[in-house]
């Protein structure tokens, strides 16, 4: 680009090689990305927020039916699974602490981590998938439910499981694809106690898909077990 | 066509700038520069309109003959594809993606936005959203209307629905982003001095707009998702065939929609006070009260949705409260309207292109806002509920208003963004006629929708049919002047006269810099000492 109209005033230093040239200095550059990546989490709890609120209506609506559904869903399975999501939560943290204390292999370390538990919650997923399947409890395509007064509005509860959980599933894909990203960066030693922002920003998007989570074990799994 | 051998004399010196900086495609398609990528957007935007309008010619050609000329299902899908192109491929983008993204970041004195990659995704998304819809126009169409309400969009749809709504989509996404790095520009981007207090009023209004745009849009994506699960696995939460409901569905889009309405109003409205301060030669009247009506619109913009269904579904004592709270977007709306007028009091107004449209915008949005006021009451909207009334309200708000104003602020910093100036007389001569077709098109839909005739019906009964052929000939004569600006902008590109840094003597740091100004804008960071719109001692009664 056409870098000969700035009057470069000074060599970069080290620290200040990932700056951007519209920013003035680090610590501008930071505050952006962190306001960036907290605005994007907004837009994200609006999007959830969409289908939450259909959940809502429909449980109002429809409390026994949705009640019923609680014993088709695998609570061992999604319990363990919400365990795995903590635990990841903890190791992302501790690879933001790794990186600002430019510990490289500290760092990799803890994205591997993250990235095993998060494989680990969309594989079990995939089982939870697989044995909707097989009980005929998938919306739409292969759906009998043994309740017979409940079919019509179970099956709206199982859609909205179906959106609910598959939207969480594309963001945690999302996630690891990121993770990988960080990795390969990481390797290449970008990042130390001065330049961590990007750690933190997707270590931010990870936490946020984990308190989506938080929400919907309850919210999908225990509605019949509050007794 | 002395300037013109005088200037192709002076072509020689040309100084670099961010269009002359680089050249050829690649430059273009991967260029992170917000200035060139508001272009992009600008040639985007502008083809999308005229395909938009295209189909508003159509169907008002349709709409010559009571009994109409198009089959019934031509009508529907024209009159569809006109709506779905014209809010979501041009009012919504119209003037944040183009001028704002072009002049924010000067007028705070920044090298570009906090995001410019971001920026530039956000035209590939509108573009890859822009095609999907095409694909939808070409392949048929769609007969939902712009709304896509259930069930024409889902049990009773026969048409290309999800190839459109996944063009909604992901044109949705590139407004988020958009709105996004505006908020993150503003806050974190400003030069030196320039304090909120100081914000161009364009600027503030452009970031009510990235609030809204941040905090609605995802709402209709996951609204247009649901729809789509809902038609791929034929069940779903917004067909009553299984115990869904319809009415979800019009909640969930109008919470985005009616907010959207001021994604494309508020940044319309940064434009007018531009203008008004600079041909009026007076700081903009009341200025922190217009910064914050821009806010308490935004505000406002999320609670009033329900007044699009009262006759939908919605409990009486609902209707009252949103009722209530719609007539409150009237207490900001106006203290807009009068702080213009009052700018101009005592000014020293001159009558300039851009402040032509400025007084057009004016007085048709006041018409559009005022006649917004019978709508938001629950008794008259009951009768001018889905009639060409309401048609003729939101065409003054987004066409008398949004249009104008684009209008407006394209040709007050056209010298800015091309170096060139347009011709002063042809585009007076452009901007006469856009507002008489204008009112010769809407004027007759609001006695139409008074006398009762319902809106995407393609027939009527004979004795409305005088008033279809004025609304019939205006659109015409509009649409001819439309047209009238693209050529004189064109020509102007190579044989306008040079426009110089500062063409207005207006105040703002992008009139201090070169025109077109250079890839990073400024040569170092500027600090600002001073209040916008520092028009000297023009004297007037002004805080």
């Amino acid at each position: 680009m056409a870098d000969a109209t700035v009057p470069v005033s000074h060599e970069p230093t080290a620290e200040e090689t990932h700056l951007r040239h519209h920013f003035a200095n680090s610590a501008q550059q930071t505050d952006a990305s962190t306001l960036g990546m907290w605005t994007f989490l907004i837009t994200e709890v609006l999007f959830f927020g969409g289908m939450f609120m259909a959940y809502a209506i429909y449980r109002a609506t429809f409390p026994d039916a949705f009640a019923s559904t609680s014993e088709y869903m695998n609570v061992i399975l999604g319990g363990t699974n919400t365990a795995v999501l903590i635990c990841s939560s903890l190791t992302m943290v501790l690879a933001v602490r790794a990186a600002q204390l430019s510990s490289r292999k500290g760092l990799i370390l803890f994205l591997i981590l993250t990235m095993i538990f998060g494989t680990i919650f969309l594989v079990i997923k995939g089982f939870e998938y697989t044995d909707k399947w097989r009980e005929h409890l998938v919306p739409g395509f292969n759906f009998h439910y043994a309740p017979a007064q409940f079919e019509h509005n179970a099956q709206i509860l199982f859609f909205l499981y179906f959106c609910m959980t598959g939207m969480h599933a594309v963001h945690m894909i999302v996630g690891l694809g990121l993770l990988t990203f960080l990795i390969v960066q990481a390797q290449r030693r970008v990042f130390n106690a001065n330049y961590f922002a990007p750690v933190e920003m997707i270590g931010l998007y990870w936490h946020f898909v984990d308190i989506v989570w938080i929400f919907l074990f309850p919210l999908l799994y225990l509605i019949g077990h509050r007794t | 066509m002395a300037t013109l051998a005088h200037h192709s004399a002076e072509t020689e010196i040309e100084p670099v700038d961010y269009l002359n900086v680089e050249f050829g495609w690649k430059s273009w398609l991967l260029t992170t520069d917000h200035k060139r990528i508001a272009m992009l957007y600008l040639i985007s935007i502008t083809l999308m309109f005229f395909v938009g309008g295209a189909a508003a010619v159509a169907f008002r050609i349709n709409l010559l003959e009571p009994e109409g000329i198009f089959a019934p299902e031509t009508y529907n899908r024209l009159f569809s594809m006109h709506g779905i192109v014209m809010v979501f491929f041009f009012l919504v983008p119209s003037i944040p993606a183009t001028l704002a993204n072009f002049f924010i970041p000067i007028m705070i004195g920044a090298k570009d936005l906090a995001f410019p990659r971001v920026n530039l995704l956000s035209w590939y998304l509108y573009v890859i959203g822009a095609a999907f819809t095409m694909y939808a126009v070409l392949r048929g169409g769609v007969d939902t209307g712009w709304t896509f309400y259930t069930p024409y969009s889902s049990t009773y749809s026969n048409s290309y629905v999800l190839a459109a709504a996944f063009g909604v989509f992901t044109a949705g996404f590139s407004s988020i982003l958009t709105g996004l790095n505006f908020i993150v520009t503003v806050h974190k981007m400003r030069a030196p001095g320039m304090t909120w207090s100081r914000l161009p009023l364009f600027v503030w209004s452009n970031y009510a707009t990235g609030l809204i745009q941040v905090l609605g849009t995802p709402v209709l994506a996951i609204t247009l998702l649901l729809l789509a699960f809902e038609r791929i696995a034929k069940v779903g939460i917004f067909d009553p065939n299984i115990g869904g409901d319809p009415i979800l569905f019009q909640h969930l889009f109008w919470f985005y929609s009616h907010p959207a309405v001021y994604i494309m109003i508020l940044p319309g409205m940064g434009v007018i006070s531009e203008i008004m301060a600079c041909f009026s030669r007076k700081r903009v009247f009341g200025y922190n009260f217009v910064a914050f009506s821009s806010m308490a619109i935004a505000v406002l913009s999320f609670v009033v949705w329900g007044h699009h269904m009262f006759l939908t579904g919605e409990s009486m004592y609902t209707g009252i409260a949103f009722s209530i709270l719609s007539f409150l977007v009237a207490v900001p709306s106006a203290i807009k309207v009068f702080n213009w007028t009052a700018t101009m009091y005592k000014g020293s107004v001159s009558f300039d292109t851009p402040m032509l449209y400025a007084f057009g915008f004016i007085g048709l949005f006041t018409i559009g806002g005022l006649t917004g006021l019978f709508l938001a009451s629950l008794a008259t909207d009951v009768a001018t509920h889905g009639t060409y009334f309401i048609v003729a309200h939101f065409h003054y708000v987004m066409v008398g208003g949004m249009v104008m104003a684009f209008l407006g602020g394209v040709h007050f910093w056209w010298p800015k963004m091309t170096g060139r100036m347009y011709p002063e007389a042809w585009s007076k001569f452009a901007a006469l006629i856009i507002f008489l077709g204008f009112n010769l098109t809407f004027f007759p839909q609001f006695i139409l929708g008074y006398l009762g005739m319902p809106r995407r019906y393609h027939a009527y009964p004979p004795e409305f049919q005088m008033l279809n052929v004025l609304s019939t000939a205006g659109a015409s004569v509009l649409g001819i002047g439309y047209l009238i600006p693209i050529v004189y902008m064109l020509w102007s590109l190579k044989y306008g006269p040079k426009a110089g840094n500062n063409p207005w003597g207006a105040t703002g740091l992008e009139w201090k810099i070169q025109s077109p100004p250079t890839t990073f804008n400024f040569d170092e960071t500027p600090i600002v000492t001073e209040e916008a719109y520092n028009y000297g001692e023009a004297e007037g009664v002004h805080g």
